[in-house]
């Protein structure tokens, strides 16, 4: 598993869930800059489900394949269905979706890491 | 009467809809892969998810109907946890490998054990007996 992606992406997560909180306490929509960071995210998480198939592919350690390709993948959904979700309601409850959406990414990020390292 | 997938309800549901995902995800590869080292536990994992998507459908179709579906699944859901989470803890026998349910919902942050308690609130402030009173204060 590459270490780097994984920082990025919870760089990443953090940032946007620093300005979705913002949003949240303004009680304004989520605008453009967030969707972008949103963006970047989803990016840095399809690269690493690639990243991270290839890698599972190619290890030796005992790791449960269907498991650690089932969080690998299912991650890439969460932002997408999340955002999804929130831009189908236009109010802070809306705004409060990303933040559910982002913390399942971080949540996942981290089981994702626990289950590579287990198997070391 | 408000819709229930909307305003809070949307993020319950949000929030409903990763639990079922999680917990169906992992009963079915507890019990595709090793379903003899605890059936009891597995079984219980299956019975969770099966409550979490209960719970988000029927705060998805919602009226009346998904109002009252939504608040059973919600009882068992809250039943379950606090069952699980005690007999866990009391009969560790029972309990070789984890579930969601497992110490209240330890591994998932405690989020099993407010989850159900959200939902019930939300229940109550959607509940259709309230749809006037509602009305009326806005």
């Amino acid at each position: 598993m590459n270490a780097v992606l994984l920082w990025l992406v919870l760089a990443t997560s953090v940032v946007a869930m620093v300005m979705v909180v913002v949003h949240l306490v303004r009680d304004e929509t989520a605008g453009d800059p967030t969707f972008a960071a949103l963006a970047v995210a989803e990016v840095l998480l399809l690269v690493q489900a690639v990243v991270g198939s290839v890698a599972l592919a190619g290890t030796d350690r005992e790791i449960s394949g269907v498991t650690f390709a089932s969080y690998l993948w299912s991650i890439v959904l969460v932002l997408p269905i999340g955002a999804f979700w929130s831009l189908a309601e236009r109010t802070r409850a809306g705004t409060a979706v990303l933040l559910v959406a982002l913390l399942t990414v971080v949540a996942l990020q981290v089981r994702l890491q626990t289950l590579w390292t287990a198997g070391a | 009467m408000r819709e229930l997938s909307s305003g809070p309800g949307r993020v319950l549901v949000a929030v409903y809809a990763v639990f079922a995902v999680a917990a169906t995800g992992r009963s079915l590869v507890q019990l595709g892969t090793q379903a003899d080292r605890a059936p009891l536990a597995y079984s219980l994992s299956l019975l969770a998810a099966l409550v979490y998507l209960a719970a988000t459908s029927c705060l998805l179709v919602g009226g009346r109907r998904g109002w009252w579906a939504a608040l059973v699944a919600v009882l068992v859901e809250a039943a379950g946890v606090l069952v699980v989470g005690t007999l866990s803890y009391v009969a560790t026998d029972l309990f070789p490998d984890r579930t969601v349910w497992s110490h209240f919902g330890q591994g998932y942050g405690f989020l099993p054990l407010v989850l159900p308690v959200a939902g019930l609130a939300w229940l109550r402030r959607t509940a259709p007996g309230r749809a006037s009173a509602g009305a009326a204060s806005r």
